[in-house]
């Protein structure tokens, strides 16, 4: 940090230090009177204000003048060990950018060989390994818990993960990838595509009726005949596709919920979410443990044997790039 | 119960020039009141929201983000302000032995200070904010505040000007340096570039920002919440103790060093942050000088007391003066230890300074204003006392226990929570999650709120005996002595001869 610096400031700092811790010992020097003997009392200043306000001229409490001594002392001291006086960086070379830096590599060096030991082995084995949950389920506490809940049951818009039910899915790869890049859930405003609030109602009660729920049936036919749009992402069946992360709308499970009000929420203004990437900040190792740790919450599906390249997806589904378009105009009409 | 005896009103025929302006410091006085029940209500409500977070039912401008800033604003501007207004404008005229400089600029602060207050008590629930702690007040308002400040410097340094006596008192010199320090980091740290009628922008930017709110702010604790009401002690203390000053020479010698050592400490409130590292211990080592001239003060009001300790005991008045002394000698002793950069490791972001705060506000600044209010509310209506002694007894007791919860519990909390953020498992990962934490803290918010609830209510009763004592009197206007010897102010009976004048 002191290489901001330049000279002019750092002989400024540094001499406008040491003149002031000097001159307030001087001060306190100077005004330093005879102590009373014992038995004689202050006299008085001399000055009278409003009828009876007056002072006496008690000498300065010993023992305060030294506390004020020693601060001195000590300051000049710590400004001979520590950075202080402009760019003199103190005789202990301490900074605060070092100390964090020794404390990083400490760690790495004491902590890292715990998690390394856990890369070798794969996610099902380690889900059922005690220890390698115990330390997953720490992890997810302090890096997760804040969104997902303690107990990783979610919240609306924060998926639950401990249910079969899985936005991009639920193997192995397909969550070290969400924790890896994160992800963005978008759908964009589709109020007009729908034709006006009359067919949101419409769509909303189809929507409602995929997963049996209350619905009017006039409606949901009309809504029937609208949702070719909506199929383009959630699937003709409204399963839902998961290269999209949109979400099955048939299981009555849901992100957001399932009042009628909540679902035109979604298709009136669109959806736009959030899962920050944790590479950089958690590293391969820590994110191993967690890729195991969600996937036995409960909700696992088996490994896929070999590295999907994008058989999920099917052909006529839109360009990826579609979404991301969408991003930046769904927010603002909220 | 009623004690009430007039005191001796002059004759009729005394004409304005020949009394003091008490009308100003009456208006001040009955708001001191005021805003101290609503500044403290809204503390007692967000106390409740951390506890309750449902409390206001989602409404945007009584969430917790709002009435934050509220409750700061009005404490300490709205409730500390006009406290400071009140006993500074009747010290200096009693100490000068002169009216006011002007009755119509003194008005006019009054007036204005009253429109800044409830101009921030509508912008800031609408969110309406600069962002900066203690400075959120958006530009036109801080414009309106910068001119209703130069004004109370004109009115206040006038009167000095025109002082009868030939000393200016100790007193007047904490107020002076307080009012002088205000304005000047008051115009520097709200310099912005405005960009719409209630929104901009600070003119500085990153650390350099940060610098500067710092150094504001650990000034407005400095000036704002201690030498103005030093100024305060040093006159009401002396007054209700009947004694003379400890120590004039350590009032000179504290003084200077406090104003002077405040100036670097800003620093403190930065710790482990981009600031540079020798800024940071800059601030670290001249928060520690300050602990010596921040206990000057303390020793110079408790010491006013020897030869008449037993005062203390049936004068309920003197108990806040005096109690409000040790308070500050306690934050003051707790804030540089708090500075030390391995103690604000653990006590930064806890409760531990809401804690410190608080030991400050409600033990120090909350109390010396209220003693002081309880001496100068009865004179300045023309009665000797106030109208229930007893009452202000029972309120010192009610504040005081308040004070005490408020403070140890946020101690025990803050540690706690310091403790919990810092411990880590054998494997290197956190032992508590922040959800933890904040779960583990709720007692202690409890406790912090009956602690709270006690001082409001204490503060309720005063306002009860203020209104009883405002109806028992009338407006009284006290004569301006004027029998003064030529050159010098009189020595009293009991003065020996005077020492040399030196130094002053
Ligand atoms: C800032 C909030 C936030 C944090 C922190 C967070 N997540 Fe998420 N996570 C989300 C959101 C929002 C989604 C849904 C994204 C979407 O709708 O496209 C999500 C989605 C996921 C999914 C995909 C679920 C599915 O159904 O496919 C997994 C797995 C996941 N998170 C795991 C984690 C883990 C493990 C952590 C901790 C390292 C974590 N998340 C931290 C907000 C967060
Ligand atoms: C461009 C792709 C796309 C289109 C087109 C689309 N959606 Fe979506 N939809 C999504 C995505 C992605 C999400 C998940 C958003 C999130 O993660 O927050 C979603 C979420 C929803 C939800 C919320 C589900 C829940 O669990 O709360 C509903 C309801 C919904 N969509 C209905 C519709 C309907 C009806 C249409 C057609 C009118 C439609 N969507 C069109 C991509 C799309
Ligand atoms: C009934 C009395 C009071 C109660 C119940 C109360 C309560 C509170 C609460 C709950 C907070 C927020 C703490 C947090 O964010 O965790 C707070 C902050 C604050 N209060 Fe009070 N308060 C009271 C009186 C006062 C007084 C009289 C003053 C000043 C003279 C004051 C000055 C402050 C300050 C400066 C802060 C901000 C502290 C910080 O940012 O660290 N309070 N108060
Ligand atoms: C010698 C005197 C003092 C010193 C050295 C000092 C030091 C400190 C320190 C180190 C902090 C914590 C900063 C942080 O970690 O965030 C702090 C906070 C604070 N102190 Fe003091 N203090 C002193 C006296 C006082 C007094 C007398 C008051 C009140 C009347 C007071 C009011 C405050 C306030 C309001 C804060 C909170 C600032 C914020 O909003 O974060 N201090 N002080």
């Amino acid at each position: 940090m002191t290489e901001h610096l330049t000279a002019l400031w750092h002989w400024y700092v540094t001499i406008a230090t040491i003149v002031s811790l000097i001159a307030c010992a001087i001060f306190l020097k100077m005004q330093t009177t005879r102590r009373l003997p014992k038995g004689e009392k202050a006299e008085l200043h001399g000055n009278v204000w409003d009828e009876d306000l007056a002072e006496l001229n008690n000498p300065l409490p010993n023992w305060w003048r030294w506390l004020f001594y020693i601060t001195l002392i000590f300051s000049a001291l710590y400004l001979l060990f520590f950075p202080g006086l402009g760019a003199f960086g103190g005789k202990l070379g301490w900074s605060s950018t070092g100390q964090y830096q020794a404390e990083v590599k400490q760690a790495e060096a004491e902590f890292g060989p715990l998690f390394a030991k856990f890369e070798k082995t794969d996610v099902p084995t380690l889900a059922k390994d005690a220890q390698a949950t115990a330390m997953g389920q720490r992890l997810f506490l302090n890096y997760c818990a804040q969104c997902h809940g303690s107990d990783a049951a979610g919240g609306k818009g924060f998926p639950n993960l401990k249910d079969k039910d899985w936005l991009y899915g639920g193997d192995p790869a397909a969550i070290l990838a969400t924790l890896n890049n994160g992800r963005a859930g978008v759908m964009p405003a589709m109020i007009d595509a729908v034709g006006g609030e009359e067919g949101v109602k419409e769509v909303v009660s189809y929507v409602r009726s995929l997963s049996g729920l209350k619905h009017d049936a006039a409606l949901a036919a009309k809504g029937q005949a609208k949702f070719a749009i909506c199929a383009a992402c959630h699937g003709q069946d409204g399963k839902g596709m998961r290269a999209l992360g949109a979400p099955n709308l048939t299981d009555n499970i849901w992100l957001y919920g399932s009042p009628e009000e909540t679902i035109a929420e979604s298709i009136r203004h669109g959806r736009n979410n959030n899962m920050p990437a944790q590479l950089e900040r958690l590293g391969p190792a820590k994110l191993h443990l967690l890729t195991a740790y969600v996937w036995g919450l409960g909700g696992g599906e088996p490994p896929i044997a070999t590295e999907p390249a994008a058989p999920t997806v099917p052909a006529e589904a839109p360009p990826a790039a579609a979404a991301p378009a969408t991003a930046s105009a769904a927010p603002t009409k909220k | 119960m009623q004690a009430t005896a007039s005191l001796n009103h002059p004759a009729a025929s005394t004409s304005v020039s020949d009394t003091y302006n008490y009308k100003i410091v009456r208006q001040f006085a009955v708001m001191t009141v005021v805003w101290g029940i609503v500044g403290m209500l809204v503390g007692v409500i967000i106390a409740a929201q951390l506890i309750w977070p449902d409390l206001t039912m989602g409404i945007p401008f009584l969430s917790y983000g709002r009435l934050r800033p509220l409750h700061t604003n009005a404490v300490i501007f709205a409730f500390g302000g006009s406290a400071l207004f009140a006993t500074s404008y009747y010290v200096v005229q009693r100490t000068c032995q002169t009216r006011l400089l002007s009755d119509g600029l003194a008005a006019l602060t009054f007036w204005g200070w009253q429109v800044i207050i409830v101009l921030a008590a509508i912008t800031l629930p609408l969110g309406f904010t600069s962002g900066k702690e203690y400075a959120e007040l958006e530009w036109p308002i801080d414009i309106l505040i910068a001119v209703v400040w130069v004004a109370y410097a004109i009115v206040f340094f006038g009167t000095i000007m025109k002082r009868r006596t030939q000393h200016i008192y100790v007193a007047n010199w904490f107020y002076g340096a307080f009012i002088i320090t205000v304005a000047v980091l008051h115009i520097v740290n709200s310099a912005a570039m405005p960009a719409e009628v209630l929104k901009s922008y600070s003119a500085y930017s990153g650390v350099q920002d940060a610098m500067i709110q710092w150094w504001y702010g650990h000034n407005a604790v400095g000036f704002f919440l201690t030498a103005g009401f030093l100024g305060i002690m040093y006159y009401f203390v002396p007054k209700q103790a009947e004694r003379p000053v400890y120590s004039y020479r350590l009032s000179v010698v504290h003084f200077w060093a406090l104003i002077f050592t405040y100036m670097w400490a800003g620093p403190h409130h930065l710790h482990y942050t981009a600031l540079p590292d020798w800024a940071q211990s800059l601030g670290m080592i001249f928060s520690l000088v300050l602990l010596a001239p921040s206990w000057g003060g303390m020793i110079n009001g408790i010491m006013t007391l020897s030869g008449a300790w037993h005062k203390l005991r049936d004068d309920p008045i003197l108990k806040f003066l005096i109690v409000s002394l040790s308070f500050y000698g306690m934050s003051t002793f707790e804030g540089p230890m708090m500075s030390i950069k391995t103690v604000n490791s653990l006590a930064h972001y806890t409760d531990w300074v809401v804690g410190h705060v608080h030991s400050g506000a409600l033990g120090w600044v909350a109390f010396i204003s209220i003693g002081a209010m309880y001496y100068l509310i009865p004179r300045v209506f023309g009665l000797r006392q106030m109208y229930s002694v007893p009452l202000i007894s029972l309120h010192f007791w009610i504040a005081t226990l308040g004070v005490v919860l408020y403070i140890a519990s946020m101690w025990i909390a803050g540690v706690m929570q310091g403790l919990m953020w810092r411990a880590v498992n054998t494997d290197g990962t956190l032992t508590y999650t922040f959800a933890e934490s904040v779960k583990a803290s709720y007692p202690y918010w409890t406790i912090r709120l009956i602690g709270g609830v006690m001082f409001f209510s204490g503060m309720l009763i005063m306002a009860y005996n203020v209104f009883k004592t405002v109806s028992a009197g009338k407006a009284y206007d006290a004569p301006i002595p004027q029998d003064l010897p030529a050159g010098s102010t009189p020595m009293p009976a009991f003065a020996k001869a005077a020492s040399p004048a030196q130094g002053d």
